[in-house]
C-alpha cells in the first residue's frame, strides 16, 4: 500500500487545523453560513435531513487493519456505532456533530485518511476497481495510476473551483470493475506492443442525463497521461457550462461540443501541459509503483479442498463470494454487507475490527471496499478460508449473496439525503428479506438489482440490470422501474419500463419480474441480463404490469 | 381572488448538532413539530422566517414547510418533513432514539 511521507502528513495536520480555526470561528459567529458552507464542504462535511455527514475518502478503495481499526474507533467515539460504504468507495458517517469533526479530522489523519475534495466541484476520490493487484486476469494493478492521480488532483489550484464535481475511475481489468464508462474520465490500463497504458474515456455518467463515456483516446503511455488528463480538465473547465447545474457536467459538454472537437482542444491544451511536466510524475510513479508491490504469497493450501469437500455451507459461501486470485492457492473474497434485511453498505464499528482483525492476521494486512458496497480481502490464503469463514459468520458476515438480488447497491435516499426525493433503504431491505423468504435467488443467479433514492443516480440504477428510481409523485413516493442496465465493459444505460409503482407495490413488482425471468429463460446458465437481450423489454414488462397485459386481451 | 395559502411551520437545522428544528410562537426552537407555531397568512410566514434567518448563530437553512392542524398541534403534510420530524427507516436513531 501507499506509504503516507511527513510530506502526506503535515499537509494532512496543517489542513486539519486551519478547519479546525474555521469551525470555531463559525460557532462564535464569526464565520456566517454562507461563508462556512463551502469549506465544510471542502473538507467532506455535509449537512443532511437529520444530522451532520462526513464524507471520508477511501481512495481507490484500499485500506489497511490500522485504518479499518480507526474508522471503527470514529464510529464508537463520535457517532451511533457504524458507517456506511459509499458506490464511490467512501466512508460516511451519519451522525457527527459539528464541534468533533476537526477531531475526527485528526483521527483519520492519524492512518493517513482524510475527507478532502469527498465534496465540492472539484476532483473527486479517485476509485478503481475492487480487486486490484489481485484478479487473474489484469493487466496491470491500476491503484499506482489512481494514486498519482490523487495526488496531482488534491488541491490542484486550478481545479478548485470547476463547473461541477468531477469523477476520475480506473480499472486494470478487461471486466471492468470500476464502471470506468460512468465516469467524467474512466481510464482502462490495456497494453500496447508490450507497453501499458491507458484508454481514456471521457464524458460518462448517470443522474438526470445518464450518458455512457466515449473513447477519447484509444492508448495513453504513462508519461503522456497527467498532462494528458490535466488537459482535459482545462478543457473542461473553460469549455463546461456554468450557467446550469444541471448541464455542467463534462457529459453534456462532450455532447454538445462533440467529442472529435473535444479531441481537438485536448489535443491542443496538451502541447504546452506536456512540456511542462519535467519527468517528476514518472519518477514519483515508480516510487508509488514499489509501495504497491504484492505481498509475498506463500504456497499451500492446507486442507481446504477437504474442507470444502465436507461442508455445504461452507461451499455455498465460497462458490459465491470467493473468486480466482491470480496466485493459485489464494483467493479474492468479498463480504458481504448486504445481510437479508440490513442496510446496504453498513458496518458496525464491532464488524469492521473484526474485518480488520482478519486482514492483519490471515490475508497480507489489505482490504477494499467496493463501489457495490461490500469489503473485499483481496490476498486470502485458501488456507485460511473456513477459519475466515468461521470468523465471518460469528460476526453476522458471512452472508453468500455476491452477485445475486439481495446484493443490492442503495444509496441513502431520503432516510439521509438532503437531495433524495424517496427512500432507497427500506425497499432495498423489503426486497432482500423477499428473497430470502423466497429462497430463491442462488436459482435466479446473476442479478444486479440497485435503487437511487433520486435522479442523481447515486445508487448507479441506470446501470442495474433491474434499476429502481424513486421519485415524488404528487407528496407520496413512487418507484420507477428500469431494465437492461449493465456497468460493465459493454456498459448500457437501463430503460424505463413504464409507470412506477408505490412505496408499498415495488416489492411485489420485482418478485412478479424475476419470476417472469425464470419462466422466460431458456436454461439455469442463461442469466436475467443475456434473457434481456435475447427477448428485449416486452415479456418483462408483461411480467411487470400483468394487468395491462390482460386490458390488452 | 386571494390565493389560498396553505398553513407552514419554519424549520432548519440546529447549527451544532444538526438536528430538525421548528421556530415556536416565542421565537426560540423546539425539536418537536406539535410545538411549532402554525403560521395561516404569507405575510406572517415571510416575517417569521427573516426571523429564523436573523439567527443564524443557532440554526442552519431555515425554510417554510407546509403543515396542518393536528390534535396535538401542527402535523407535517408531505413524507419528506414527517420522515423530518421522526428520524430514519432503518434504525431508532434521530428522534426516534430519544
Amino acid at each position: 500500500m501507499y506509504a503516507y511521507t511527513d510530506f502526506d502528513r503535515d499537509f494532512l495536520a496543517e489542513r486539519n487545523a486551519q478547519f479546525r480555526a474555521q469551525v470555531e470561528r463559525r460557532i462564535d459567529g464569526s464565520l456566517t453560513e454562507d461563508e462556512f458552507k463551502p469549506l465544510r464542504l471542502m473538507n467532506g462535511l455535509y449537512l443532511q435531513l437529520h444530522a451532520y455527514m462526513l464524507r471520508v475518502a477511501i481512495p481507490y478503495g484500499t485500506l489497511n487493519g490500522a485504518q479499518m481499526r480507526q474508522l471503527a474507533m470514529i464510529a464508537d467515539r463520535w457517532d451511533k456505532g457504524y458507517g456506511h460504504f459509499t458506490t464511490r468507495q467512501n466512508i460516511q458517517y451519519n451522525w457527527p456533530q459539528l464541534r468533533d469533526v476537526p477531531d475526527m479530522l485528526d483521527a483519520l489523519g492519524e492512518v493517513g485518511m482524510h475527507a478532502i475534495q469527498t465534496s465540492g466541484n472539484t476532483i473527486r476520490n479517485v476509485t478503481a476497481d475492487h480487486f486490484a493487484g489481485a484478479a487473474a486476469e489484469e493487466v496491470a494493478d491500476p491503484r499506482p495510476v489512481a494514486e498519482l492521480i490523487r495526488q496531482w488532483s488534491t488541491d490542484h489550484p486550478e481545479f478548485q473551483f470547476l463547473p461541477r464535481k468531477f469523477k476520475v475511475a480506473v480499472t486494470g481489468s478487461a471486466f471492468d470493475r470500476a464502471v470506468t464508462a460512468a465516469h467524467d474520465i474512466g481510464l482502462r490500463l490495456v497494453e500496447r506492443n508490450g507497453e501499458i497504458g491507458a484508454m481514456v474515456l471521457v464524458g460518462g455518467g448517470l443522474g438526470r442525463t445518464p450518458m455512457i463515456g466515449k473513447v477519447l483516446a484509444d492508448f495513453v503511455a504513462f508519461d503522456d497521461l497527467l498532462p494528458y488528463l490535466e488537459a482535459i480538465v482545462a478543457v473542461y473547465n473553460l469549455l463546461g457550462r456554468r450557467d446550469n447545474k444541471y448541464k455542467a457536467r463534462i457529459k453534456i459538454t462532450v455532447h454538445e461540443n462533440g467529442i472529435d472537437e473535444i479531441r481537438r482542444l485536448v489535443d491542443e491544451e496538451f502541447i504546452p501541459r506536456r512540456a511542462a511536466f519535467n519527468g517528476a510524475d514518472m519518477a514519483l510513479l515508480e516510487k508509488i509503483k514499489a509501495d504497491f508491490a504484492a505481498p509475498d504469497f506463500v504456497a499451500g493450501s492446507g486442507e481446504f479442498e477437504a474442507q470444502y469437500a465436507d461442508d455445504p455451507v461452507f461451499r455455498s459461501f465460497v462458490d459465491t463470494n470467493a473468486v480466482d486470485h491470480k496466485h493459485p492457492d489464494y483467493t479474492i473474497l468479498t463480504v458481504s454487507l448486504k445481510a437479508h434485511g440490513a442496510t446496504p453498505g453498513d458496518a458496525t464499528s464491532d464488524q469492521m475490527r473484526v474485518l480488520a482483525d482478519i486482514a492483519e492476521t490471515y490475508a497480507h494486512d489489505e482490504l477494499r471496499i467496493s463501489h457495490e458496497q461490500n469489503v473485499i480481502l483481496p490476498h486470502l490464503p485458501k488456507r485460511h478460508l473456513r477459519t475466515v469463514f468461521d470468523t465471518l459468520a460469528e460476526a453476522g458476515l458471512a452472508t453468500a449473496n455476491i452477485g445475486l438480488a439481495s446484493d443490492i447497491i442503495a444509496c441513502p435516499g431520503m432516510d439521509y439525503c438532503a437531495l433524495a426525493t424517496a427512500r432507497s433503504i427500506p425497499v432495498a431491505q423489503q426486497i432482500a428479506t423477499r428473497f430470502e423468504e423466497l429462497k430463491l435467488e442462488h436459482e435466479v443467479g446473476p442479478l444486479k438489482i440497485k435503487i437511487s433514492g433520486c435522479i442523481n443516480a447515486c445508487g448507479h440504477h441506470h446501470v442495474g440490470h433491474i434499476g429502481i428510481l424513486g421519485l415524488d409523485r404528487a407528496g407520496v413516493e413512487n418507484y420507477q422501474i428500469t431494465l437492461g442496465g449493465d456497468g460493465g465493459p459493454d456498459a448500457v444505460i437501463g430503460e424505463r419500463a413504464g409507470p412506477g409503482f408505490a412505496y408499498d407495490q415495488v416489492v411485489d413488482a420485482i418478485e412478479r419480474l424475476v419470476r417472469g425471468y425464470l419462466e422466460l429463460r431458456e436454461s439455469a446458465d442463461e442469466t436475467f441480463l443475456d434473457a434481456y437481450k435475447r427477448l428485449g423489454a416486452a415479456p418483462f414488462k408483461a411480467a411487470l404490469y400483468p394487468e395491462a397485459k390482460a386490458d390488452a386481451a | 381572488m386571494p390565493r389560498t395559502f396553505t398553513p407552514k411551520v419554519v424549520t432548519a437545522n440546529a447549527l451544532l448538532e444538526g438536528d430538525v428544528v421548528y421556530l415556536t410562537a416565542h421565537g426560540d426552537w423546539t425539536r418537536d413539530h406539535a410545538e411549532a407555531d402554525l403560521i395561516k397568512d404569507e405575510g406572517t410566514a415571510e416575517i417569521r422566517l427573516l426571523e429564523a434567518q436573523a439567527q443564524a448563530h443557532e440554526v442552519v437553512g431555515p425554510y417554510l414547510a407546509d403543515a396542518t392542524p393536528g390534535a396535538r398541534g401542527p402535523e407535517p403534510v408531505h413524507f419528506r418533513e414527517a420522515f423530518r420530524t421522526r428520524g430514519p427507516s432503518n434504525y431508532p436513531h434521530g428522534k426516534q432514539e430519544a
